[in-house]
């Protein structure tokens, strides 16, 4: 497998994510887009304030990586995410992978979004029109 | 001793780092760590789990925390 694409930014730009993950021997490629929802539980989201601890970041999303790869068939992947304010409808995160064939591209994404999301300190903030709320802090 | 402090662990302490250097006794270890954070803001203990990272990987409550580690509060994570 080729080295893992992996980066936190200010912005994604998602068109750049096919050329990152197409590979001559990949038939499959399975990209995740997470981005900015307007409501959560009924309330209006104004926008997302995420930060990070970027030097242990990048080590855990590599470390997700190289699980990825051990467990499935893969050519490339990428994992990227973004930092910052972020609005209604941009995009926050992106992971990807190719393979040969489509299963391992399936499952690999799903791995790479649901460890993400379990492992890299990567913090959001909710903002609402009176209030701000740390996502997951309480149960 | 510098501590990284993110996200809500940051509101509740009111700063990015703190130093406990100065402590007459400072924890020795991350178990020690979170027992002072609880002890000193009790907000610590109503977090839905609390983490510490030494030299920015994740350590155990029986890790031992050296002068010149870099040692940082990992409050619950949520990205994506």
């Amino acid at each position: 497998m080729e080295k893992p694409i992996i980066e936190i930014v200010d912005m994604i730009d998602t068109s750049q994510v096919y050329g990152e993950l197409s590979h001559a021997s990949s038939g499959g490629i399975c990209v995740f887009v997470g981005s900015v929802r307007e409501f959560t539980n009924n309330e209006e989201v104004v926008s997302l304030e995420f930060e990070t601890y970027a030097k242990m970041a990048i080590k855990e999303m590599e470390k997700i990586a190289m699980e990825a790869s051990n467990k499935w068939a893969l050519h490339k992947i990428v994992v990227r995410h973004a930092v910052g304010v972020k609005n209604v409808q941009e995009p926050v995160v992106v992971v990807g992978a190719s393979s040969a064939h489509r299963d391992d591209c399936f499952e690999a994404c799903r791995f790479l979004i649901d460890t993400l999301k379990q492992k890299v300190p990567i913090w959001k903030k909710e903002v609402f029109k009176n209030k701000s709320v740390w996502v997951s802090a309480h149960p | 001793m510098e501590v990284l402090l993110f996200g809500i662990a940051k509101d509740i302490v009111g700063s990015a780092q703190m130093d406990l250097s100065e402590l007459k006794h400072p924890p020795s270890s991350v178990g020690e760590l979170k027992g002072f954070l609880c002890g000193s803001f009790p907000e610590f203990g109503k977090l839905t789990s609390l983490a510490v990272a030494v030299n920015s990987e994740y350590a155990q409550d029986a890790v031992a925390l050296k002068t010149g580690d870099e040692i940082a509060i990992i409050p619950p994570v949520s990205g994506g």
